[in-house]
């Protein structure tokens, strides 16, 4: 399998890269490269986008990042599958608060579609070249990005038998 | 059109845009390519080029009708605009969000401890399954090792699960292409695991029996004996499933070559489990990524030719037999010893030991109002729930809730692949090609 997965390793250079606790290879590149290295990736056997999530890390600066990867509040998170080589790849892409824009990887993985919808929805994240971008699990009308950090829990008041009323 | 034209004092505030369809010269094409061929999704295969589309065509030949949210067949609340040309459906775009309770949220204001008693009620057909994915996530963080009767009993409830959410399958299945004996029996037998659920767990659904660090309780006195009577019962009763279904000619007049879909556009779509298989893909993550201790055990990977809702029948059912095959193993290879890990910080005490030991007491006390700390990390496990990939992706920041917990829901991706499935197809069979698809609306919109 070594030799198998030496060449996408090899075919691109410059992203900064580490191995996360679970054994997977997880790959740092910059917003600008980020298309184009899923595109090498698509190439290189990785059929299948198996996820796409977000992360917001306000509150939480201080993560593990290899060096030369400067964190950002938001985290895109990309899983890719390979069934070729029986392997996954994890791409993880800074995207600042102000303009968080991302590339759409719709062109590349058509499966891309509701993910994206569901990162767009839940933290904002624009992703440009996206044929639908609109909200797929709140309502149309919704406010706000759910899962940000900074958006607070509801809570319903609780309702007591011969509790007074409001007036 | 483009909505009200606000600069201007004179629009009332009730306008609300032209009534009209515009004509399509009116457009320019990468927005009418936009329209047509993603909007309402179109199959990548059939992918639409500006120059392709018909710019003359009137948009008013065609209808679009709205199926759900309480549409019986559509197995919860999904709706669906499917656009028709008679009785022929076009493009479909599913509409999700009815049933969003914000689950991702909650689990950042819950323990480790908490956690799974949020998780198992996404996929409501194998809580079992969402169980397991999150204590495995939870433990490859903690870095803790199971012993092995925790993980033979994970795999022995996680293939129960199996067995009763294809035994629900087909009996929904069968009730959406008018086979209602096929109802009764897919609901007796599912009773009979419920029933082992319910006496090992306490609950029919919803269990939190799964727990990270192993499972909440040993199996019950005589589980064996359970197992061997269900085993029994399911085998002898799917011959009967043959003879009502399989060999059926108007089962095959419903279900041969209705809602077909190639390899290439399912992996493109990212569908998995019994959809991806269907199209002879053979990527089952119990035998290519395994977990648990699924290399000890024998088990074929089912995959079918055409990838049509026939074939997805044939991988369930024959899924059912496999499923029945591994625990026949489980039954023999189950180990003796401690059903789960013996770590103090992580597991509670047992009630006897608190009365007596200091330390029980604190412990059962940290456990209990604080949880356990999870070193800091990510991880991304994925098992292979019934209705395919089944991830979470967890980030802790050290404290005793996860920062971030994401569910790669199988429902929820393979949706997708329902326009493909339908485009071209009667809308008559729309209905049981939404069931092939297995959509479980609970894990679909979280």
């Amino acid at each position: 399998m070594t030799a198998e997965t030496a060449p996408f390793e090899l075919s691109i250079p410059a992203v900064p890269r580490s191995t996360s606790e679970d054994g997977h290879d997880l790959l740092f590149p910059d917003r600008d490269r980020y298309h184009d290295v899923v595109a090498r990736h698509r190439e290189a056997g990785f059929e299948m986008l198996a996820g796409l999530t977000a992360v917001d890390y306000l509150g939480h600066p201080g993560r593990q990042l290899p060096e030369g990867v400067k964190p950002e509040r938001f985290e895109l998170v990309v899983m890719l599958l390979s069934l070729a080589h029986v392997r996954r790849v994890r791409i993880r892409v800074q995207v600042p608060e102000e303009g968080a824009e991302v590339a759409s990887l719709w062109d590349l993985y058509r499966g891309a579609e509701a993910m994206e919808r569901e990162a767009y929805d839940m933290y904002g994240i624009t992703f440009t070249g996206h044929p639908d971008l609109t909200r797929i699990l709140m309502p149309e009308d919704w406010e706000g990005h759910p899962l940000r950090k900074d958006f607070g829990v509801g809570r319903v008041p609780v309702q007591f038998k011969h509790a007074p009323g409001p007036r | 059109m483009s909505g009200p034209d606000t600069s201007s004092p004179f629009v009332g505030e009730t306008f609300e845009g032209a009534q009209e369809l515009g004509s399509r010269h009116d457009t320019a094409p990468d927005e009418l390519e936009r329209e047509v061929g993603s909007v309402l999704r179109l199959p990548e295969s059939r992918g639409v080029d500006s120059g392709d589309i018909d710019v003359e065509r009137p948009d008013d030949e065609t209808m679009i009708i709205n199926m759900g949210p309480q549409h019986p067949s559509t197995h919860g609340v999904l709706r669906l605009m499917m656009e028709l040309d008679g009785e022929t459906v076009l493009r479909t775009k599913p509409i999700i969000g009815y049933l969003h309770t914000g689950m991702e949220k909650t689990a950042e204001e819950l323990t480790y401890q908490q956690g799974s008693t949020n998780v198992t009620r996404m996929d409501y057909l194998s809580p079992l399954n969402n169980e397991l994915v999150f204590s495995l996530a939870t433990e490859k963080l903690l870095g803790i090792e199971l012993p092995p009767r925790a993980v033979w009993i994970r795999m022995l409830l996680s293939e129960l699960q199996r067995m009763s959410s294809h035994l629900m399958w087909l009996a929904t299945n069968g009730m959406d292409v008018g086979s209602t004996t096929m109802m009764i029996f897919g609901f007796r037998e599912r009773e009979l695991v419920l029933g082992f659920f319910e006496k090992t767990t306490g609950l029919r659904m919803n269990h939190n029996f799964i727990r990270p660090g192993g499972t909440a309780a040993d199996l019950p006195d005589g589980w064996e004996d359970d197992v061997e009577v269900i085993l029994d019962n399911v085998t002898s009763r799917l011959s009967d499933y043959d003879a009502l279904l399989t060999g059926q000619p108007i089962f095959h007049e419903r279900m041969e070559g209705v809602g077909a879909l190639s390899a290439d556009e399912a992996l493109a779509l990212s569908a998995t489990g019994p959809i991806l298989r269907s199209t002879g893909v053979a990527w089952d993550l119990r035998r290519t990524m395994p977990y648990l201790a699924y290399d000890d055990v024998d088990f074929d990977v089912i995959i079918g030719t055409y990838g049509d809702n026939f074939d997805r029948y044939a991988i369930r059912i024959n899924e059912i037999r496999e499923s029945v095959r591994i625990l026949w193993q489980v039954l023999d290879k189950m180990p003796p010893g401690d059903y789960r890990v013996q770590d103090k910080k992580v597991t509670p005490p047992p009630r006897a030991r608190i009365d007596e030991s200091m330390e029980a007491l604190i412990h059962h006390f940290k456990i209990f109002t604080e949880g356990f700390k999870v070193p800091e990390g990510e991880v991304y496990v994925a098992i292979e729930s019934p209705r395919g990939e089944l991830g979470c992706y967890l980030v802790s920041d050290g404290s005793s809730k996860p920062f971030r917990m994401h569910i790669r829901a199988p429902s929820f991706v393979n949706l997708q692949s329902l326009p493909v499935m339908m485009h071209g197809g009667l809308v008559a069979d729309a209905v049981a090609t939404i069931s092939s698809v297995d959509p479980v609306m609970g894990e679909v919109d979280r």
